[in-house]
Formats: C-alpha cells, structure tokens, sequence
C-alpha cells in the first residue's frame, strides 16, 4: 500500500498535475477560439527552455526562474495567434486547427534550433526524496509541482467565478455570438486566453522537464494526454480539465501497478496508450466529458 | 419632436446579398414600436443591422441626435442601445447574477448595485435563482435573464428580436406586462414580435416588413384596424 | 555529379515524389474531398508498411511473417490493415466536430507507433524487417532495378488517380462535396452525412496504407526509426494545400513540387560543414512550417485549385 501510494500514486498525481496545467489551455482555446490547439505542447516545450536558458544564467532553483519561461510562452503564443490564426478565424475553424499543427513544427524546429536536440537537465546531482511520517517518500520536486498545481487551480477558480475578465471568458465560451451583441471585446477576451493558456503551459513544461529532462519533443509527446484530459474535463471547463488531468496522471501511472497479479495490469511501455483509450471511451460514451462541458 | 431612433434608407445583407432593401424608420422616446412581417422578411436582419451586427451597405442611422452609423456594438452598447437577440440569448452555464453582471461590461453603470436591484424588481422571479446556471431555467425565465442582462447597461433603446417565442401564452402576458413596465421607466423599445395582434394592443406604433421593404407604418392601433394588414398578417377577423 | 549519377538519384526522388503522390492523393479523398482533418497520416502510412513487409516475407524467427506472398497481396493486405484501422478510429469520431478526428487520428499514429516498437514477435521491434522483397527482384538487379521500381510505384500513382478521379466525379462524390459544402442542407436533403464519411475516411486510409507498402518494398528494410512521423504527416499537407485540395491533379503536382524543394535543399545544405547539416535540417522543418502558413493564409485554392463548382445547397 505504501508502496503504491509512493511509487505511482504521487507520481501519478504529479504528471497529472502537468497534464492538467496543459489542458487548462487547451479547454479555454477549445472553448473560446474553437478549434484543438496542437502546438500546445510545443508551447510548453518553449515556456521549458526558456527556463532553462534562465537558469544558465541565473543560478537559482528553476522554479524562481518560472516568470522567464512565462513570458517566453506568452509572448510566442500572442505572436502566432496574431500573424497565424487571427488571419484564418473568419474561415472554417479546422483551418484554424491545420495552422496550430503547422506550428507545432516551428516551435519545435526553433527549439531544436536554439537548444539543441539532446536531452537537458535543469539541475544534475541525485536529490533525496522527503520521507513523512517514516513512510512516505516524496521527492521534492513532486512536492513542490503537486503543491503548486493546487495553489493555481484555486486561484484560476477564483478569477474565472469572480473576476471581470474571467467572466467574459466564460461568457464568449458560452455564446460567442450574444457576448458581441453584449458589447464584449472578444479580442481582448482571447489575447488573455493566450496569456492565461501560454502561462500555464509554461508552467507545466517546467515541471515536466525538471521532472525528466528537457528535449525538443517534451511537449508533444505529452500532447494526447492534455487533449484526453481537457476532453474529460468537458471542452470549455478550465477547472474540469484540471480535474481531468489528474484523472489521467493518475490513471496512465496506477495502470501499470500489479494490480490483479505480479505483472502489471498494462506494461509500462504501453503507458501514453492509456490516455488514447480513456479519450476513446468517453468520445464514444460521453463526448462531454465528466462534467457537461459543450459538445463542438 | 425628434426620433430617438431614426433609420434612413438602410440596405444590408449577408455575403454580399441584400436582405433589408431601403428601410425607413423612425422610434420616437418613450415609445414602444413593434416591427411585425412574414418569415424571412427580415425583421431579425433589421435589429442586428441598426445594432452592427450585420454588415450596413447603403444607409444611416441616427440615435439620440448623433450620427451613429458605422459605430461598432461594442459603441454603441454606451450610447445607450442594448439587444436581445430572436435564441441564444442567455450564457445558459453563467449563473443568472452573473449573466446580470456581464450586461455591464460594456457600458459600467456608476451604481452597479442599484441598477442591479432595479433590474430584479422587474423581474422578481429572477431573486431566488441567481446562484442557478442560465441554462436550467424554463424558457420564460431565461427570457427575462435575457432582458435583464440588456438592461443592466442602463440602455435608453431596448431592441428585443421576439421576446415571446417558444412561450406559453401565460408567460406572453407576463412579458407583455413587464415591456409596459420597462416602457414606463423611461426605456425606448423596438421590437420584433410574431403575436402581431397582441404585440399591436400594447405598442404606440408598428411597423409591416415584407420581403426587405417597408410595407406599412402607423399607430399600433390604426394598424390593428387596417384592412390590409389585417388580411394578410393578422388572419382576418377584426380585432 | 557524373550523369548517370544524377540520373539516379533524380529517379530515386521520383520513386519517394511517387509514394508521397499517393499519400497525398489519399489526403485529398479525406480532406479535399471530405473535409475531414487526418493528422496521423504516418501511422496508416507504417501500418500499411508493415503489413505488406510480413506478408510478403520469408520465415524468420525474429518476426511474424514467413507467408512469403506474392507483392499485390502484400499491398492488398497494406491496404485492408490501413483501412481497416482507418475505420476504427472513423467510426468514433465522424459524428464529432473534425478536430476530435484530428486528436483521434494523432492518438492512433502514437499507438501504432507503440506496437511497432514493442510487438517484437510482430515486428521485430526497433532491430525491424529485413528482407522485405522487390516486385520482379529476380529479374533485375542494382540501379536498373529502382528504373523498373520506378515504374511499379507511378503506375500505382495512375491507378489511385484513376480511382480517385472517378470517386470525384461520381454521384458519390458529389454527395460527399455537397456535405463538405454545406453539411446541414446534405443532411436536410436525407444524407446519411456520418456513413458518407466513414466511407470517405476508410478509402483515404487504404491508400495510405498502399503507399506505406510501396515504400516498404522500396526500401526492403523496415524500422521504427525510418521515418519521422510528424514530419511525413506534415510534408502530405502543405503538399495538398500547396497543390490545391480538392483537386487530384493537384496533389500529384503539390507532392512532385513539394519534394523536389525539399530534396534540392538537401542537396545543397548536405554540402556544408557538418556541424550545419543537422541545424539545416531544423531550418528546412522551419521553412517548411512557415510555408504551410503562407499557403493557408494567401493561397489557398493551391497550385492547380479545384475546378468544379461549389455545390449549391439545393
Ligand atoms: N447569418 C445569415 N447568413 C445568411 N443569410 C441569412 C443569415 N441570417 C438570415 N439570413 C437570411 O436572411 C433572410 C431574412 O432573415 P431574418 O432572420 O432577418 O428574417 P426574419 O424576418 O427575422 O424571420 P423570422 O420570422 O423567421 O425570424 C432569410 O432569407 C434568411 O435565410
Ligand atoms: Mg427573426
């Protein structure tokens, strides 16, 4: 029991927590702009290394360094939806959607570019985990992404529920077309979408980079597994992708446990499939995810 | 005295193709104006149009004395215009306080509050359901939600796309009531309205749309009485 | 470079300009006839590789296989295993907004990629498939061998241009424009929209899966690591949108430009210094990327756009 509490339910909870700061973006994208994001990952990859480069000249731990990497996100995000997608929102949205995938490529072209194609450490050394209670062992860095996951699913609660702007977010989620007739600037609502999106994702490819290490492919190999969450989640439901995400993390980590026998219930090389196949169900079952989100 | 709404010689349409083909039109202050016609005549084409949410080829508009046309809505919301469109009119997973509170974004009433509670003794109803998501209300009440939100801007003009669409004829009466209501609170209305015979009884002026054209205009009442009209829109008898 | 040597490889680019004509005849089914967005193209691609290697392979031990087929069956089977796996994930999404049979389309390339690399007893996994057999290997050998090669792979090119042209100008096709066009008047008008699709999206996957064998029995040897899935996926759009969706000249004309510039830079940067040859490569991904966008934002209709009119909604 401990053992499982350690080795796949907190790391479980842990790429959870990264899967659900990515789905976070793709829900509000999905909801707002309506189209599937798939540079979202790659988004993550550059708010990664932009850390990274941070830290080669600051040194201090990653995590104070997060605002470099927030801001490189951002300002990537703001650039392509200007010169890539704003262009295209008159068209059909799936056009919208082949450009996302387009840039995916860029971002990761410029990553391998700037960054080299290898794998990179934010920090080298061997790190101790915490033990709690005599028990339980936790690393640090799973403490800290854990911790913070939750400290920003609770402010992103209160802006959306409480804050002017997380209102409109919600309302041009809602009816687009009557937030116009409201006099709402949808411009500025989806400018801040992309700020909210690309700081979150950031965050996450943090997380997931110091978890691992960082490399050009970081993010899109993480990518099913946001979309799968921000499915679950219900399109257009941030606080439900936030929830998704951890359903996944968890599911994808406590899938490989010895479940039923001594063999795990899904050989860990099968691990990314699992959040395919939880997607799968639930578009065939309940495509508006856990918690009704809208059906697009 | 001069209109508070005053539409000249407008023509709009969607993709290039004209649906509103030379509308004249004017809405005096303190006035409600009803706008009847067949289906696709385009009525609907004629509010988004004055409230730029359809694209304006030939025409102008004035409001309030000042030259309008070619404001956004996002501009014209300030002015003093709101709308509530023909469905959708309500953000249905937005509680009720908070599709109120949206209707203020736009154009921030000094006094939030007092508008807000000005707004609820309208629609008394509304009170024991503002924590309720929009979209689990009856039609009736999403109906109201919907004024509400427009009128949470403090507008001077109320365009209203078919408030009573879908409704049972207990809640036309209701609805009828309340525009009465708003109309005494000094608020304009223009609207669009399929029960033309009821819709005639309660406005000061009418207005037949057919196929993109002014077909008649008049008081409510005279309208009412009209040969014409009564033949083709109001199926026959007198009222 | 000694004529003959030019020569070759000029018909080495025409044998991969061939496969990635097929390929993206098979994207103008799905996409430019069908509006329907296929992101995993490279998974029905291997799928179809795969297929077509085991079946047509002698005995080994290493993989499953030893069934040492005739050639046409191996694409055949390419072609049922593509169209087949095309289905599954159709069948899921078609009545969804096409950006779930996007994500559905990556998560089936991802696990196909997964059982490529771990099935062992299946595919011999990242050690891959040796052996993969040649049509008409015993007759020719060496460079005259890719000539004939050459040869088998465009007159598939033409059988799937046949095919497709006819699917286009069929009653079938029409129906499946009109429902591109304008989906809420077909389904009005009493089409079965979601089978149209399915249809549409199964085809477009057996052609994948028979440019997926072609290359298999052009390269004889088969790997995990052969190909760059996100890259083959993408180079198959901007070929279409560069040559123009909805057309099938076009995307035979998109596929054979689209390659040939990409071959040219490889030529050119594979001449500079090594430590700028890997680099190049990210910014020929780059150009490509940038290429895509310029292409959807002010030439759409592509190279060759598409003739026939839009259809009305009556
Ligand atoms: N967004 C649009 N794009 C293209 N054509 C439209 C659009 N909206 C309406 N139309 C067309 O414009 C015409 C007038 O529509 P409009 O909605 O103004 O009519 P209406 O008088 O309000 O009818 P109803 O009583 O049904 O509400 C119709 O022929 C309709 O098909
Ligand atoms: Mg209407």
């Amino acid at each position: 029991m401990i053992d499982f509490i350690n080795l796949y339910l907190v790391p479980g909870l842990t790429i959870g927590s990264v899967y659900a700061l990515g789905a976070v973006g793709i829900s509000m994208i999905f909801g707002i702009l309506r189209f599937a994001h798939f540079a979202h990952g790659d988004l993550m990859t550059i708010g990664g290394y932009g850390v990274l480069t941070a830290v080669w000249f600051i040194p201090v731990h990653p995590l104070l360094l997060l605002p470099f990497g927030i801001a490189l996100a951002i300002v990537s995000a703001l650039a392509v939806d200007q010169f890539f997608y704003k262009p295209l929102r008159k068209l059909p949205t799936i056009y919208t959607v082949i450009a996302s995938f387009g840039v995916a490529l860029i971002f990761r072209s410029l990553a391998q570019l700037f960054w080299s194609s290898g794998n990179q450490v934010f920090i080298s050394g061997v790190r101790m985990p915490v033990v709690l209670f005599d028990t339980f062992r936790i690393s640090e860095l799973h403490m800290q992404v854990i911790i913070l996951t939750l400290i920003i699913a609770i402010a992103l609660h209160f802006f959306l529920t409480r804050s002017k702007l997380g209102r409109a977010m919600r309302a041009v989620s809602d009816e687009p077309e009557l937030a116009a007739v409201a006099g709402l600037d949808t411009e500025r609502v989806i400018r801040w979408t992309w700020v909210i999106g690309a700081s979150m994702a950031a965050t996450a490819g943090v997380f997931a980079g110091m978890d691992t290490s960082m490399h050009p492919n970081l993010g899109w190999n993480l990518l099913l597994a946001m979309f799968a969450a921000a499915v679950l989640g219900g399109i257009g439901k941030p606080m439900g992708a936030i929830a998704g995400g951890l359903i996944i993390g968890i599911a994808e980590e406590t899938a490989t446990f010895t479940w039923l026998s001594d063999e795990p219930l899904i050989s860990p090389s099968y691990k990314s499939a699992v959040a395919f196949f939880i997607m799968v169900a639930l578009l065939l079952f309940r495509p508006q995810g856990l918690f009704k989100g809208r059906l697009l | 005295m001069s209109a508070l709404l005053s539409v000249k010689g407008l023509v709009a349409g969607y993709g290039g193709v004209p649906i509103i083909e030379g509308i004249n039109l004017d809405v005096q202050d303190h006035e409600i104006s009803v706008i009847i016609g067949p289906n696709g005549a385009g009525k609907s084409t004629l509010l988004k149009t004055i409230f730029a949410l359809t694209a304006r080829s030939e025409g102008g508009i004035d409001f309030a004395g000042k030259d309008i046309t070619g404001l956004k809505t996002a501009e014209l919301v300030p002015l003093g215009i709101s709308m509530v469109p023909q469905s959708r009119n309500v953000f249905p997973t937005l509680t009720v306080d908070e599709n109120l509170d949206v209707g203020t974004y736009a154009a921030p009433p000094k006094d939030k509050e007092a508008v807000r509670e000005s707004v609820l003794a309208l629609f008394p109803d509304l009170r024991d359901k503002l924590g309720q998501p929009a979209g689990e209300l009856s039609g009736g009440q999403r109906q109201m939600v919907a004024m509400g939100r427009a009128l949470m801007s403090e507008p001077k003009l109320l365009l209203l796309d078919e408030p009573t669409a879908g409704l049972s004829p207990a809640y036309l009466e209701i609805i009828f009531d309340l525009l009465l209501d708003i109309r005494k609170r000094g608020v304009t209305i223009l609207m669009v309205e399929q029960n033309a015979k009821q819709a005639l009884r309660i406005a000061d002026n009418g207005h037949v749309l057919v196929s993109g054209k002014n077909f008649i205009s008049g008081a409510g009442e005279a309208l009412l009485n009209d040969d014409a009209v009564r033949r083709s829109f109001l199926g026959g008898a007198a009222a | 470079m000694e004529m003959t040597g030019l020569l070759f490889y000029l018909v080495s680019v025409l044998i991969a300009g061939g496969i990635y004509a097929v390929l993206c005849l098979a994207l103008n089914v799905q996409w430019g006839m069908g509006g329907l967005f296929n992101a995993g193209i490279a998974g029905f691609f291997a799928v179809g590789a795969y297929a077509s290697a085991i079946v047509t392979t002698a005995v080994s031990s290493k993989h499953l296989g030893g069934f040492g087929l005739p050639i046409p069956v191996g694409l055949l089977a390419a072609m049922i295993v593509a169209g087949v796996t095309g289905w599954v994930v159709a069948k899921i999404c078609v009545r969804l907004k096409s950006d779930y049979l996007a994500m559905a389309s990556v998560g089936i390339a991802e696990i196909l990629r997964l059982v490529i690399v771990n099935e062992s007893w299946l595919t011999n996994g990242s050690l891959g498939i040796a052996g993969v057999p040649r049509p008409f290997g015993d007759l020719v050998h060496g460079r005259e061998a890719d000539l004939l090669y050459l040869a088998v792979v465009w007159f598939c090119v033409l059988s799937v241009y046949i095919l497709c042209q006819r699917l286009y100008l069929s009653p079938w096709g029409r129906t499946l424009r009109a429902i591109r066009d304008n989906e809420d008047s077909a389904r009005a008008a009493g089409k079965d929209v979601d089978w149209f699709r399915l249809q549409t999206f199964v085809i477009g996957c057996a052609i994948m899966g028979l440019a997926g064998g072609l290359s298999a029995h052009y390269f004889k040897f088969l790997s995990p690591s052969a190909t760059e899935p996100l890259l083959v996926t993408f180079l198959v759009w901007v070929m279409l949108m560069a040559g123009g969706s909805g057309n099938n000249r076009g995307a035979i004309v998109g596929a054979l430009v689209i390659w040939f510039i990409w071959s040219a830079t490889e030529i050119f940067t594979s001449r500079l210094p090594p430590e700028w040859v890997t680099r190049s490569s990210y910014i020929r991904m780059l150009l490509v990327g940038l290429l895509l966008q310029f292409v959807l934002q002010k030439f759409r209709s592509g190279l060759l756009p598409e003739k026939s009119p839009k259809i009305r909604s009556d």
